[in-house]
């Protein structure tokens, strides 16, 4: 082959590469140190949670025979490194074993939210007409309550437990998932490719799901980051009310709600799950923001 | 804007009514028989089928629903399956309670949220600035059940400083006239108890107020440097104006309105929230209403407590968007 032409072909290549969306926002989100650092923490917690069973120093369940009650309520030491509780269970570990609870409903809640709201978001910006009004009014209802009232209601419903909350969790959250793709495909329908896809015969589906969808992802992949940071919260929030996780879970709000008795007496078992919650809510928004930015740098001032 | 407004109420129709659908269906929904989940197995059989016609539950579901609505309309929320009283009744003291400490967080949201905002947005790149971000950043990572419980280890258990619990000194009791007790000590002039409720506010009012302190300082921050950005701005300064000045009447003037949203919304979530900070701090508002009668199995209270609760929601958005409207006379049009 001609070298020129080698090179060209290269450049080429190396060209589309480069510019490719993704890409380039990939390395716009390097240059920014604080997303890189949120991005930091969600990896540490959801390493904490993948090894919990190799780094835990003992497992979380009290039922194992090495608990003792008479160990109850210890200050941190060299041997229990943020203490233990009530039970006599060591409260690092249970923190490592809630790492897996925490970040996997947030993320589970997050995709059902994402997935119902992307695809009733798509059919009311699409199809327009009374599917856009129906859909669109159920949005507006769901809206009309306090979130978290939302989701004490239907857990009230369903009974508690971890999977309904986290069920509760990705309905309420529908509607912000749903309204933000409506907007999108609002706009993207008007523009001339999809006039083009229409000319050419495509069919209404394949319109929706090659052209419109993959235009809808930024928005969605950001407030999906920054939406497992609310699920994080909500989640422990439900459990702390003893509607989600239940005993011996090691669920952090769950862990928050059991040690309030002791608040005076050991406060390490109020303050360590508190801090675990903190970081890792963090952590994914500094790197939702980051995203944010990335992703859009129009927004970015 | 009469015609805005018009538009505004009629589109709350369908709302309302997804709305009392909903609630209607908590008790219905429950999987199985209601009634028996409500009493539990052990149970009678004749106090299950008593409940049952209690609470409608043998008439066609249509019925129900339209005897309810009917009811709602009415003023009656049915009675407390725990106190028997009528929920309506037992409500009011409730309400005041939480309208109190919702009143006290959004003050101390929006006073410290927007000034927060501004003074970051004025000296951006500041050490303020990156600071009140900061804090900013934790304020909306922190779970506020999580803050109340560090305030009362911190102020009321280590230092002493306030009350961790209730709404008043128990020993002295305030004799309720609006159920504002704030209101109430001013009323008659009663100094001491003014302060002594004021202290019992603050923890749990700074615990509730911190979402949307941190969330009115940012939406604040953006839309303050987008404003000073504009023509207008250029032009106050241009004129010789204070630096304070076009801050604050210019730029915070057209920078208010997407705050005000902001604001309005972080209400509701405030109303919610309630259910936490009153759980913690032993505070006898509706949110610890609705909490206790989830433990108790009352769903009739559930129920009502949740729809109260989303009624004043929608009177809230209602009136925000009306503002809005008379502040951005443009979004009328749209």
């Amino acid at each position: 082959m001609n070298p020129a032409i080698q090179v060209h072909s290269e450049t080429v290549r190396g060209i589309r590469k480069g510019s490719s969306p993704w890409t380039e926002a990939w390395k716009r989100l390097r240059k920014q140190k604080s997303a890189l650092f949120g991005l930091g923490m969600i990896l540490f917690f959801v390493l904490t949670g993948l090894l919990a069973t190799v780094i835990a120093p003992e497992p979380y369940d009290v039922n194992h025979p090495i608990y003792n009650p008479e160990n109850g309520l210890k200050s941190p030491s060299s041997e229990h490194w943020f203490g233990t509780d009530d039970l006599g269970r060591d409260i690092f570990s249970r923190i490592l074993f809630g790492a897996r609870i925490s970040l996997w409903v947030g993320f589970f809640s997050v995709a059902g939210s994402i997935v119902i709201g992307t695809l009733l978001g798509l059919l009311a910006g699409f199809y327009g007409k009374w599917v856009d009004t129906i859909i669109s009014r159920i949005f507006d209802i769901m809206l009309a309550f306090p979130s978290i009232l939302l989701a004490i209601a239907i857990v009230t419903v369903l009974g508690p437990s971890l999977f309904n909350a986290l069920l509760a969790i990705a309905i309420i959250n529908i509607p912000t998932y749903g309204r933000l793709v409506r907007s999108r495909v609002l706009s993207v329908k008007e523009e001339e490719y999809i006039t083009a896809a229409r000319v050419i015969g495509m069919s209404g589906s394949r319109i929706l799901f090659q052209h419109v969808l993959p235009n809808c992802l930024a928005p969605i992949i950001v407030q999906g980051t920054l939406g497992i940071a609310t699920a994080i919260i909500e989640a422990a929030a439900l459990s702390f009310l003893g509607l989600g996780a239940q005993a011996p879970q090691p669920e952090w709000g769950k862990m928050l709600s059991d040690a309030r008795p002791y608040l005076t007496t050991a406060p390490w078992t109020m303050i360590f799950p508190g801090v675990a919650i903190m970081l890792t809510v963090l952590g994914f928004n500094l790197f939702g923001d980051g995203v944010r930015d990335a992703l859009d740098p129009k927004l970015k001032q | 804007m009469f015609s805005y407004t018009v538009r505004r109420l009629l589109q709350l129709i369908p709302v309302l009514i997804g709305m009392s659908i909903i609630v209607f269906s908590i008790i219905r929904a429950i999987p199985g028989d209601p009634a028996l989940v409500i009493l539990g197995e052990r149970a009678t059989p004749e106090a299950v089928q008593e409940l049952r016609l209690q609470l409608g539950l043998d008439k066609p579901i249509t019925i129900q629903y339209l005897s309810y609505v009917y009811n709602v309309l009415t003023g009656d929320l049915g009675s407390s399956l725990r106190t028997k009283a009528p929920i309506m009744d037992e409500l009011g003291p409730y309400l005041m309670a939480t309208m109190e400490l919702t009143f006290v967080s959004i003050v101390i949201a929006v006073v410290v949220g927007v000034n927060a905002g501004i003074i970051a947005a004025w000296k951006k790149a500041s050490w303020f600035d990156y600071i009140a971000m900061l804090i900013a950043l934790i304020g909306v990572s922190m779970p506020i059940f999580w803050l109340g419980l560090m305030e009362q280890w911190v102020f009321a258990e280590n230092l002493g400083l306030l009350p961790s619990t209730g709404r008043m000194n128990p020993r002295e009791p305030i004799e309720a006239i609006t159920g504002l007790y704030l209101l109430d000590t001013l009323l008659i002039g009663n100094w001491d108890g003014f302060w002594d409720v004021l202290k019992h506010l603050i923890l749990p009012g700074i615990a509730l107020g911190t979402i949307p302190m941190a969330i009115i300082a940012r939406m604040t921050r953006s839309s303050m440097l987008e404003v000073m950005k504009s023509d207008y701005v250029r032009t106050a300064r241009a004129k010789g104006l204070s630096e304070f000045w076009v801050i604050y009447k210019h730029a915070l003037k057209n920078a208010f309105a997407p705050v005000m949203t902001v604001i309005g919304l972080q209400i509701g979530q405030l109303l919610g929230g309630a259910v936490l900070t009153e759980t913690i701090f032993g505070w006898p508002g509706i949110g610890r209403y609705i909490f206790d009668a989830i433990s108790f199995r009352d769903y009739p209270v559930v129920q009502s407590g949740i729809l109260v609760i989303s009624a004043i929601f929608v009177m809230i958005n209602l009136i925000v968007d009306l503002l809005y409207a008379w502040l951005d006379p443009r979004i009328q049009f749209k």
